[in-house]
């Protein structure tokens, strides 16, 4: 999801699918169960001095822990449980700006409509129909649940690259490439050539001229840059220079990969 | 022209540091005070940083560094864009109680006189099904004890030697607050659904609650049933009336598609009030509960049914007293 601000910046968050909610909400379930058993055996102390007090408390005790659980945590933790926490989801503003409490109680408030009928069945079509994928509760409160990847250094170590990378004496054309080429791409690339051994022949072939064939569409290459060399290659190169990794041996002498235009 | 990342990041990297340092101490304690350099400062970083990433986004750049930076703009962002009001991080109950929940009910008695409306109709209705065909109490009636004959529940009541609740009063009480809360705010999450499920749950509530009054009147039950209810029923049926007004504005955010706003704007004006008014539904009906298992379950001779009903008519008053005057000099003062 992309937003601009009023400076004229653009930013995208990555909108959580409703697979990884889900396994968040049920790391969230099982801690709510978990906790709950500790919490009740203390309340149940109570019954030293009155077992019916104990009762009253364990009653209501459920019922708070199990509605509060969710609005104090996301506030507390700017908009993470610890299931969230675990799998970098956090809920956010679908502007961008920081939740307000009274978003956090509404989006939890309406859980009660989105488990219905059974197994989170209304929020999950609406998280699945929608474009920001909220389910009722998110779309009540103006609030979207992202993935929050940590941008990390990518390691082309378990890529093999070759020596000679056409494209890294041109940097005209790997500039283009970098420009044209999306972050989305570039990773949905580097992951083709991560797993190729999972890939039978055939498929491994398909994948990599159709992703060739897209990266040849975005600019237009000189034929030296191209010849010879099989589409699996030159993804190869494409991914080398669009993350700007350079083999040590390659390195030398060869022209900075990572290059911005002005 | 061609320049090395290397260098850009260089230079750049120390800004986007010390903006990352800001953002983690605002995190830390997002109201700490700010001095005017302070602010100066984040201002100028994040828009330093929002040069730096419109310049690789428009252009070429590696992708997780595009992805630093997208983050680190977007924390820049909701810092500097992000309003919060003085105080409303901080739990400040007496000023919610004082002023925020009443003023807030208010505010939306148009929506709260539709509750009633409601609930009186669904309560006609009942009631006149009850005193037209007796038949109808065994359809109506949730619970066991309401089907019976009202003079016959009295009679054992009052003749009842010992304290049924005895022993079991706090689990009662305890029944009576989560399930009453529950459906309470049931019935506001189902304002979404363009106020049909709060409607629906409204009248049904008026329905049986009607239902109940006629068949006790019509058996000449008319001080037991209102030392009966009265006491508890003057909390905990405004109660769903407010949870329910909740309900309803919500539903006119849905539907209100008159004043010119996005959906998405209208929701997130009505939010606070959504959440004062659940809030305040949920503590009435503490209060409710706890009435209900030590007095309302209690009849004469044990309490006599005067007390009883002077206890619900000065709660009700205090009631009404509270949310008619409690806030309303906050509220000039603040329009002032």
């Amino acid at each position: 999801m992309r937003v601009r601000t009023p400076e004229g910046v653009s930013f995208t968050f990555h909108l959580a699918s409703p697979v990884t909610r889900l396994a968040a909400w049920f790391v969230d379930a099982l801690t709510i169960m978990a906790a709950w058993t500790a919490i009740s055996a203390a309340i149940l102390l109570l019954g030293l001095l009155s077992a019916d007090v104990a009762r009253g408390a364990v009653r209501i005790g459920f019922f708070v822990w199990v509605t509060g659980y969710g609005i104090v945590l996301e506030w507390l933790w700017n908009g993470q449980t610890l299931g969230k926490r675990m799998l970098r989801l956090r809920v956010m503003d679908e502007r961008g700006l920081p939740l307000r409490f009274s978003q956090i109680v509404i989006r939890n408030l309406l859980r009660a409509i989105d488990v219905l009928p059974v197994a989170y069945l209304v929020g999950g079509v609406a998280a699945l129909m929608g474009r920001k994928s909220q389910r009722l509760g998110d779309f009540a409160a103006a609030t979207i649940v992202v993935h929050e990847a940590p941008p990390v250094r990518v390691d082309l170590g378990g890529i093999v690259l070759a020596k000679y990378n056409s494209l890294r004496g041109q940097q005209h054309v790997a500039a283009r490439l970098r420009a044209q080429i999306s972050p989305a791409l570039a990773y949905a690339a580097l992951q083709a050539l991560w797993r190729r051994e999972e890939l039978d022949d055939a498929a491994r072939v398909t994948l990599f001229a159709e992703l060739a064939r897209h990266f040849r569409s975005l600019t237009t290459l000189p034929a030296e840059v191209d010849e010879g060399i099989s589409d699996e290659q030159f993804v190869r190169n494409v991914v080398e220079v669009v993350f700007g990794a350079r083999p040590e041996s390659a390195a030398v002498g060869g022209a900075p990969a990572a290059a911005v235009a002005r | 022209m061609i320049v090395d990342l290397a260098r850009f990041v260089a230079a750049e990297e120390p800004y986007w540091l010390r903006l990352e340092k800001m953002l983690d101490r605002r995190q830390r304690d997002a109201w700490a005070p700010l001095s005017l350099a302070e602010a100066k400062e984040l201002d100028y970083l994040y828009r330093r940083a929002g040069a730096d990433l419109a310049r690789v986004a428009s252009f070429s750049a590696e992708p997780e560094m595009r992805r630093r930076l997208e983050l680190l703009v977007a924390r820049a962002y909701a810092e500097i864009h992000g309003t919060r009001r003085v105080g409303s991080a901080r739990l400040r109950p007496w000023q919610w109680l004082s002023a925020t929940f009443p003023q807030t009910l208010r505010r939306h008695a148009r929506a709260l006189l539709l509750t009633v409306v409601i609930t009186l109709v669904g309560a006609i209705f009942g009631g006149v099904a009850v005193a037209v065909d007796p038949e109808a109490k065994e359809a109506l009636m949730p619970f066991s004890h309401l089907r019976g004959d009202p003079a016959d529940r009295v009679a054992e009541e009052e003749a009842a030697m010992k304290d049924r609740l005895a022993g079991h009063k706090a689990t009662f009480a305890g029944e009576l607050m989560t399930h009453n809360t529950r459906v309470s705010l049931f019935a506001l999450a189902l304002g979404f659904a363009w106020g049909a499920g709060t409607i629906v749950l409204l009248f049904y509530n008026g329905v049986i609650l009607g239902a109940v009054i006629a068949d006790y009147l019509l058996a000449g039950q008319g001080v037991f049933l209102a030392g009966w209810l009265l006491p508890h029923g003057v909390i905990e049926i405004p109660a769903i009336l407010v949870g329910a007004t909740g309900g309803f504005v919500l539903a006119r955010a849905v539907i209100g598609r008159d004043d010119g706003r996005p959906l998405a704007v209208r929701l997130r004006a009505v939010a606070d009030d959504v959440a004062t008014l659940a809030a305040g539904t949920a503590l009435m009906l503490v209060w409710a509960g706890v009435v209900e298992s030590y007095l309302s379950q209690y009849h004469e001779p044990a309490i006599p049914y005067a007390l009883k009903i002077a206890f619900g008519v000065v709660e009700l008053g205090l009631l009404v007293a509270y949310f008619g005057w409690v806030g309303r000099g906050k509220a000039k003062e603040a329009a002032s």
